[in-house]
C-alpha cells in the first residue's frame, strides 16, 4: 500500500537490525491508517538514534536538542492545536536528560503523544547506561557493572495520573501499531514505550529476551483502575504489554483550559495584535 | 533646627524604610501615584532585600520642579518604620536630614528625630500594620495637599478586603495627614515645589510595565518562563493581560524548558518571549545555540541582577553583557539591545520581536532591577510601532533553508501552505534535513553568518548629546542613560558630549569617529569589569581610560556621577 508518509533516497542512519526500523515502519503505517495529514502534523525529536526517526518520515519536523523534545511539542500544539504532534526519542533523551518535562509533561497533559525508544542502552553515543539499564549490566563505561536501580516510567507516569500510559515492543508490528494508533487517537497526552533491541550496545536486552521477558495486557485487564495498573508497572521479571492506564478524570487538555483559547479557537499566527487595543490600555497608565 | 534646611522648593528626596513586611512597597505605590496625579514630578525606586520578613527595604522617592529621573544619594527627609531603618541608610544621612519617627520606634538612636507618634495612631486603628498608611498621610501632608487623592487609592487599594479595612485605612491616612499639617503649619517641614496639573496626564509606568506594553507591542502572544527576580514581573504583567490580550502564559518546570518551549512556540507562528535573570539565562545557553542554528527566532528578557551564582538576588547590576554575548556554542549572529529610557522601552521591545522574525535570530533584551523597579513621570512614549509579520505561506517544494544572496531564507511554519516545514540542530541541508556534507557544512554557515551583514545596516544607533566640539566623550549603554542625562544637565559643560548605546550587539564602526575626536573618554557602567568598554575596544580598537564603575549592587546615585565626571572632565 502506498504511504503518503514514506521518503525514498534515504541514507538511513540506523545499524542493520536496528529495532528502529520497525517503530519507523509501524509509525508511517499508523499516522496514514489514521489518515493523518502531513502538513498538519508535527514530529517532534530530542538528539539520539532513536531522535532520527524524524528524518525518514515525509511531514513537519523539530529535531531540536537532547533531551528537549516535548518542552518544544508542547509549545507547538498549544500555539496551534490543529497540529498532530508526536514527541519522540531514545528513553535516554526522555528519562535521562528530559527527565523533568516528562514528569511536568504528564502533569500539563497537553494532547500530544510521547513516543520513547526504550533500547535500554544510549546508542548514538556507543554503549553507555541508560536510565533504564538493568542492575549489573556492564557496559562501555560501567564496566563494573550498572549499580543504580533502572528508572520505572510506567510507575512514574501512571503514579502521576497520566492520561494514557502503554507499553509496546519494536518485535511486535500489528499490536505496536495499534497501540500507537490508540495513543495519537487518545485526547490528552500519551506516552508509549516501545521495547526495542540494540543490536550493537546491549548483549542482554536483545529481541528473544523481550520476547521471553514480556506478555499482553489480556480483554479482562481494566485499564482504567490506577492501582491495578500501578501494580502492574511493578512487574520486574515479565513485563505487561498494552494500554496499562487510562485515567477517566483527565477529561481537559492543557490548551482547552488556557485562557487565550477560551473564546478564540484559531491558531496563534492566524490572530493580530490590535495595537490601538494596547494603547489605549497605555493611556491608562497616566 | 537652625542648620536645616526645611523648606524644599525645587527637589525634594524622601526615604521611607522598613521591614520586609511592613508595606513599604505599597507605600512607595500609593505616594508616587498620588504625587504624580497631584501634578508633581515623580521619581520613584526601591532597594529590597532578598528575604519575605525583616530585614530593611527602602523606597526613594523624588518629587521636583523639574522632570527629573535619576535617584539622588542624599536624603533630605527620612521616615524610619523600625529601629534598623536608620543605620540601613546611615551613610545617605546628611547633617541637614530631616528625620521623621516614631522615638517609641526608634529607642537608642543617635540621631536627632523629630518625634511623631505614628506607632501611636496605628495602634489606636487598630493595628501597627496601619504604620505604613499613616506615613502615607504625613508625607501628602507636608506638600499642602489635601486627602482626596490617598483616600480614592486606598478604596480601590483595600475594597476586596471589606469596608472595615477600608475605613480604619482611610481613618490611618486622616491621622497621619493631621501629623504632617501640623509639622507644616510649625513650619517644621514645608515642600512647595512647583506643580502642573498637566503632569496629571503623563504617562507613569515603570521599566517593568514598560517591557510588558513593548512586548504586547511587539505581538508577543506566548510566553514561557520559571519565575526568577527581578525577571518574573514581565511573566506577572503578561499573565495580567494574558485575558484580553490572548496570551498563553505558562510557568515552565525550568529555564531550560522555557526557552525550547519559546522556540517551539515561534515554529509554530507564534510571538514568544522569555523573562529571566543571568541565573536562568545561563540555563538557557543551549536554546540559544538551537535558535542559531535552526534559525527560528527567540526572544528572551535578561533582567540583570548581580552575580555570579546566586549574587544579590534582589539587587541591580549590568554585569550580563558578556554572558547574553557569548552564551550558546559554535558561531552564529545574535542581536542585543538595552533599553535606555522608559521612552524608549516599548519601542525597544516591540522592535525585538520584529528583529528576531525578519532576521531568524536570538534577540537578547538587557534590563536589571533599578531600571524595570524605577516609575518617572513623561509625556511621550516612542509608540511608533507596526508588528512586522515575516511569515510566508509554503508551496509544496518548500525549502526552509533556502540558499540565496542575503542568507535570509523566507520562514515558513507548519500548517499553513502546502510545503513541509522541517528544521533541524544537527547541520542540515536547504529542506532541513540532517547532513554530514562538508560543503553544505561551510555553505549553512556562511549563510548564517552572514545574516549579520544585513542586520548591522538596521541597528539602533547611538544617541549622541550636548556638544559637537566636545573634549571629554561620555559613554553609556542600557539603565544608566537617565542618571548621566541628569549628571550632565547639572554639570553643564559645554567640553562635554554623551553616547548612550541602546543597541549594544551589533554595533556600527561608524561610532568610531566619535571616539576618535576625544581628548578623553569615560565609560560609566553599573559593573565591575567594564564589559562595554570591552566590546567597544573589540569594534573600534580603542582602549578607554577612565572608566566609572559600580558593583555594590546598586545603580548610580545623581550626585556621585556629577563627582567623578568632573574630576576627569574638568573645569567647563
Ligand atoms: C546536551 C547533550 N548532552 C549529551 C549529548 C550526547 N548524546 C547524544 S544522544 C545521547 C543519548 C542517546 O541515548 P538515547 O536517548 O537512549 O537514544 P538512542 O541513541 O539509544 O536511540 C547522548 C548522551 C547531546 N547531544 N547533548
Amino acid at each position: 500500500m502506498k504511504n503518503k508518509f514514506d521518503i525514498s533516497n534515504q541514507d538511513i542512519a540506523w545499524c542493520p537490525g536496528c529495532g528502529n526500523f520497525s517503530i519507523l515502519e509501524i509509525i508511517k503505517k499508523a499516522m496514514n491508517e489514521l489518515e493523518l495529514e502531513q502538513e498538519n502534523t508535527v514530529m517532534v525529536s530530542g538528539i539520539g538514534q532513536a531522535a532520527k526517526m524524524p528524518q525518514y518520515v515525509n511531514t513537519n519536523f523539530f529535531n531540536g536538542l537532547h533531551g528537549r523534545a516535548l518542552p518544544v511539542a508542547t509549545a507547538v500544539k498549544v500555539s496551534n492545536p490543529k497540529m498532530t504532534v508526536i514527541a519522540e526519542s531514545g528513553e535516554g533523551d526522555m528519562y535521562g536528560e528530559g527527565g523533568n518535562h516528562f514528569i511536568h509533561a504528564i502533569r500539563r497533559n497537553v494532547n500530544i503523544t510521547n513516543i520513547v525508544h526504550n533500547n535500554m542502552i544510549y546508542g548514538l553515543t556507543k554503549g553507555q547506561a541508560s536510565p533504564t539499564t538493568s542492575k549489573g549490566m556492564k557496559t562501555t563505561l560501567q564496566i563494573f557493572g550498572v549499580t543504580n536501580e533502572p528508572f520505572n516510567p510506567m510507575a512514574v507516569a501512571i503514579s502521576l495520573g497520566a492520561s494514557f500510559v502503554a507499553r509496546a515492543f519494536s518485535g511486535d508490528q500489528e499490536q505496536t501499531k495499534e497501540i500507537i494508533k490508540k495513543a495519537i487517537l487518545h485526547k490528552g497526552y500519551a506516552v508509549v514505550d516501545i521495547f526495542q533491541p540494540c543490536v550493537s550496545f546491549n548483549k542482554l536486552n536483545n529481541f528473544a529476551w523481550f520476547k521471553e521477558h514480556s506478555y499482553y495486557l489480556d480483554d479482562k485487564y481494566d485499564p482504567y483502575d490506577q492501582v491495578e495498573a500501578f501494580r502492574k508497572s511493578l512487574e520486574m521479571e515479565k513485563f505487561p504489554l498494552g494500554v496499562l492506564y487510562m485515567n477517566k478524570e483527565r477529561v481537559t487538555t492543557f490548551e482547552e483550559n488556557l485562557i487565550a483559547y477560551e473564546t478564540n479557537k484559531a491558531p496563534l499566527f492566524e490572530r493580530k495584535r490590535d495595537l490601538e487595543k494596547v494603547k489605549l490600555s497605555l493611556a491608562g497608565m497616566k | 533646627m537652625d542648620k536645616r534646611d526645611n523648606f524644599f522648593k525645587e527637589d525634594v528626596s524622601i526615604v521611607l524604610c522598613g521591614e520586609a513586611g511592613q508595606g513599604i512597597k505599597t507605600i512607595e505605590l500609593i505616594l508616587v501615584h498620588v504625587l504624580k496625579k497631584s501634578g508633581y514630578n515623580v521619581f520613584g525606586t526601591k532597594e529590597y532585600m532578598s528575604r519575605i520578613r525583616g530585614g530593611s527595604n527602602s523606597t526613594i522617592i523624588r518629587v521636583s520642579d523639574k522632570n527629573v529621573k535619576s535617584m539622588k544619594d542624599k536624603i533630605d527627609i527620612l521616615i524610619p518604620l523600625d529601629s534598623k531603618a536608620i543605620e540601613h541608610v546611615a551613610d545617605r544621612l546628611s547633617d541637614n536630614t530631616i528625620i521623621l519617627g516614631d522615638k517609641e520606634l526608634l529607642t537608642d538612636t543617635k540621631y536627632e528625630i523629630i518625634d511623631i507618634p505614628l506607632l501611636k495612631i496605628a495602634k489606636e486603628i487598630g493595628s501597627k500594620i496601619y504604620l505604613n498608611i499613616v506615613a502615607c498621610g504625613v508625607v501628602l501632608a507636608l506638600f499642602n495637599s489635601n486627602l482626596d487623592l490617598l483616600n480614592e487609592f486606598v478604596t480601590e487599594k483595600f475594597e476586596s478586603k471589606g469596608k472595615a479595612i477600608v475605613d480604619n485605612n482611610i481613618e490611618a491616612a486622616k491621622s497621619g495627614f493631621e501629623l504632617g499639617k501640623a509639622l507644616y503649619d510649625d513650619s517644621k517641614v514645608r515642600i512647595d515645589i512647583k506643580r502642573d496639573p498637566k503632569i496629571k496626564d503623563d504617562y507613569f509606568l515603570n521599566g517593568n510595565d514598560a517591557v510588558g506594553y513593548g512586548a504586547l507591542m511587539g505581538g508577543c502572544n506566548f510566553i514561557s518562563s520559571y519565575p526568577m527576580s527581578p525577571g518574573t514581573g514581565v511573566l506577572t504583567f503578561l499573565s495580567e493581560h494574558s485575558k484580553e490580550m490572548e496570551i498563553v502564559v505558562e510557568q515552565a518546570e525550568d529555564e531550560i524548558s522555557a526557552i525550547n518551549m519559546g522556540i517551539g512556540a515561534w515554529y509554530a507562528g507564534a510571538r514568544a518571549l522569555v523573562t529571566t535573570s543571568g541565573g536562568g539565562f545561563a540555563l538557557m545557553g543551549e536554546g540559544i545555540s538551537l535558535s542559531g542554528i535552526i534559525e527560528t527566532p527567540i526572544v528572551v528578557h535578561i533582567a540583570q541582577r548581580p552575580g555570579p551564582g546566586t549574587g544579590l538576588p534582589t539587587r541591580t547590576e549590568q554585569g550580563d553583557l558578556e554572558v547574553a554575548l557569548y552564551s550558546g556554542h559554535g558561531e552564529f549572529p545574535r542581536i542585543i539591545l538595552a533599553p535606555s529610557s522608559i521612552e524608549n522601552t516599548v519601542k525597544t521591545t516591540a522592535e525585538a520581536f520584529n528583529l528576531a522574525d525578519k532576521y531568524q535570530v536570538p534577540v537578547i533584551i538587557l534590563t536589571d532591577q533599578y531600571f524595570l523597579d524605577s516609575f518617572y513621570n513623561t509625556k511621550k512614549l516612542d509608540l511608533d510601532i507596526k508588528v512586522d509579520d515575516k511569515i510566508i505561506k509554503t508551496d509544496k517544494d518548500y525549502k526552509r533553508y533556502k540558499l540565496n544572496a542575503s542568507g535570509i531564507s523566507p520562514r515558513g511554519i507548519p500548517g499553513f501552505g502546502d510545503g513541509l516545514v522541517h528544521v533541524d540542530s544537527d547541520e542540515h541541508d536547504e529542506y532541513g534535513r540532517l547532513t554530514e556534507d562538508l560543503d553544505i557544512r561551510v555553505k549553512m554557515t556562511d549563510k548564517r553568518l552572514h545574516k549579520l551583514d544585513s542586520i548591522k545596516k538596521d541597528i539602533i544607533e547611538p544617541v549622541f548629546t550636548g556638544n559637537k566640539d566636545y573634549e571629554t566623550l561620555v559613554i553609556g549603554w542600557g539603565s544608566t542613560f537617565n542618571v548621566i542625562n541628569d549628571a550632565l544637565k547639572e554639570i553643564n559643560n559645554k567640553k562635554i558630549g554623551y553616547l548612550h548605546f541602546t543597541q549594544v550587539y551589533p554595533i556600527s564602526d561608524k561610532i568610531k569617529p566619535y571616539l576618535d575626536k576625544a581628548k578623553n573618554i569615560i565609560i560609566i557602567e553599573n559593573n565591575a569589569t567594564a564589559q562595554f568598554a570591552k566590546l567597544l575596544k573589540i569594534v573600534t580598537g580603542v582602549e578607554i581610560e577612565h572608566k566609572i564603575l559600580k558593583y555594590n549592587g546598586m545603580h548610580f546615585y545623581l550626585e556621585e556621577l556629577v563627582e567623578k565626571i568632573n574630576e576627569v572632565a574638568g573645569d567647563k
